[in-house]
């Protein structure tokens, strides 16, 4: 199936969440809002037609210095693939400097538990519900979160 | 107190048994927390290890990685994307070739760059060596980790071959920032193909010689079977790749999904284990160095003539004999080494079958010479996320054969 006919299928089965798509170099991108980000993973990890096992990378980028970029600060990337049938799909979901809250999906992919860690770590993104929402590249007193684009590169 | 060590042990020894014979039952049921690493042998590098032991018996394990985090993807994200290729270098510092030809050909993906077949060749053949050599390093390594000392100098001694096949191409051992985006950077000299020639006749029966030191023997059996099991589901739950997920049996090669390079155009197979413990990865890992060969072989005998650098004028880095006698490719490689070419915006997810696993690159691209964000996701980091679940309920010894198996670099790993 092809990438287009999934974002399909989440808008019918989740009518308003999907915000829309982006395309680059035969890639999809679905743009999702956060609310029921669990359950649109639930329902793309079990629909049998999609069976997104496969959880290959999970991140966050800041969109703050991103030129003629308007939306809300922080967009949480999930990056799917099913070794069944070969698909992917990327989930961009967005959330805001005020707010940097998204829930968890470590309970369909265990695989997440680090990748959420590293998120929250690097990027500040705090994930509502997780087991173990620790630092882990950096010491635990850390302050600040270094992929954020006011950080300074050197003077640390 | 007496010189001699024996007698002074073992009176520390008796001491410490009259106590333990006091309170024996009460030893065995503490829990007691124990550090491993970061400065450990056999946890291959700087990783932490905080295990909970019942007795011997490893009830919870928490892996503290980061001990090696140099910032590299905020570093990438002020350099220009050929700066990069040199970074990727120090992700999995021993199979550098398979990190550049990564990141290259995620770059490659995001602009659009189409490569000549005779680049695409070399570089599979590149990366299937640099798979044996990381391959050996494991091997050799993991062996050492249980006990089993002679296999490591053996796999030492052919990687040598590997790393001198390396240096005639690249001038480098390791680090060889050797792909380029949208090529190579050299074209193989002559008497390369005849020596990677000799190499593939020679090398089949050094494996074999490994296989005969350890295949039956009973305490590498014992140490392997049935120790560190994952379920096919789990396996990818857990989001291992590689020969890891390979070992449970689940058919995932990226070779094979999203062919790169030219691997579609070669005959190899992928090896599948069944039981999903340390001894189904080894065979495979042994498989897949038969496989490498195979790809190798099939690289010379069909390794087309013809450019090495993309005809695209925009990415295409002049060589070096154009420079010195043409201005306008002067002032082109000017521009290209310091501030690269202005990149279409959008993003891309690339992955590639590194030696340990699925190593992708997540670019996001404003439009400028540099990425605006760059994700690596490195196999080793989500492999040493499934060690907790791989471990408990096993003996503190298995820690070590656990680590081995699902083969990491904590370079790739803390990034």
């Amino acid at each position: 199936m092809d990438a287009d006919q999934i974002a399909k299928m989440i808008e019918e089965k989740f009518s308003g969440q999907v915000q829309g798509t982006v395309t680059h170099a035969g890639q999809v991108g679905v743009m999702l809002k956060k609310d029921m980000i669990r359950d649109i993973c639930r329902f793309l990890h079990d629909e049998p037609s999609i069976r997104m096992d496969h959880l290959a990378d999970l991140t966050a980028v800041d969109y703050s210095a991103y030129p003629g970029d308007a939306g809300p600060r922080f967009e949480v990337v999930y990056n799917l693939i099913s070794t069944v049938y070969g698909h992917r799909i990327r989930l961009k979901v967005r959330v805001t400097e005020e707010e940097p809250r998204i829930d968890t999906v470590t309970s369909i992919w265990q695989t997440a538990n680090w990748h959420e860690r590293e998120t929250y770590d690097l990027m500040g993104i705090i994930f509502n519900g997780h087991p173990d929402l620790r630092r882990i590249l950096l010491s635990e007193d850390w302050v600040g979160h270094p992929l954020r684009k006011e950080y300074p590169l050197k003077g640390y | 107190m007496t010189d001699d060590g024996y007698s002074l042990t073992s009176s520390i020894y008796g001491e410490k048994m009259s106590l333990t014979n006091a309170t024996e039952k009460e030893i065995v049921q503490k829990e007691m927390t124990i550090n491993m690493g970061p400065q450990h042998p056999a946890t291959h590098g700087v990783l932490r290890l905080v295990v909970d032991l019942q007795g011997e018996t490893v009830v919870g394990i928490d892996p503290r990685p980061g001990y090696l985090h140099r910032g590299i993807e905020k570093w990438m994200e002020s350099r220009t994307y050929h700066q990069i290729i040199p970074i990727t270098d120090r992700l999995e510092y021993i199979t550098c070739m398979n990190n550049n030809l990564g990141w290259v050909v995620a770059v490659e993906k995001l602009a659009g760059i189409v490569v000549p077949e005779r680049a695409q060749f070399i570089r599979m053949l590149m990366a299937e060596l640099t798979r044996l050599s990381g391959h050996l390093v494991w091997l050799g390594t993991h062996a050492l980790d249980i006990g089993a000392m002679t296999v490591c100098m053996y796999t030492l001694r052919e990687r040598e071959l590997i790393l001198d096949l390396t240096e005639t191409v690249t001038g480098a051992r390791q680090t060889v920032s050797y792909v380029r985006i949208g090529g190579l950077r050299n074209d193989v000299p002559r008497d390369f193909l005849d020596k990677c020639r000799e190499f593939t006749e020679i090398f089949p029966k050094k494996l074999e010689d490994y296989d005969t030191l350890i295949r039956q023997n009973r305490i590498w059996l014992k140490r392997t079977k049935g120790i560190g099991k994952f379920s096919a589901e789990d396996a990818i739950n857990y989001g291992l790749t590689g020969a890891t997920l390979r070992g449970s049996g689940v058919n995932y090669d990226l070779r094979k999904v999203e062919p790169y390079a030219a691997y579609d155009k070669v005959e190899f197979d992928v090896p599948l284990g069944t039981e999903g413990d340390v001894y189904a990865r080894y065979i495979v890992r042994i498989n897949e160095m038969r496989q490498s060969v195979r790809i190798i072989k099939q690289c010379l005998d069909m390794l087309p003539e013809g450019p090495i650098m993309t005809a695209d004028p925009r990415y295409a880095v002049p060589d070096k004999a154009t420079v010195m006698t043409n201005m306008e490719a002067l002032a082109h490689q000017f521009v290209l080494m310091s501030k690269w070419v202005n990149m279409p915006k959008g993003e891309v997810y690339v992955a590639t079958e590194a030696p340990k696993g699925e190593l992708g690159f997540f670019i996001v691209s404003d439009g400028s010479g540099r990425p605006y964000r760059v994700k690596i996701r490195a196999p080793s980091f989500v492999h040493v996320g499934a060690l907790p679940k791989m471990v408990t309920g096993h003996m503190v010894s298995d820690v070590i054969a656990c680590i081995g198996t699902i083969d990491i670099v904590l370079g790739e790993c803390d990034r």
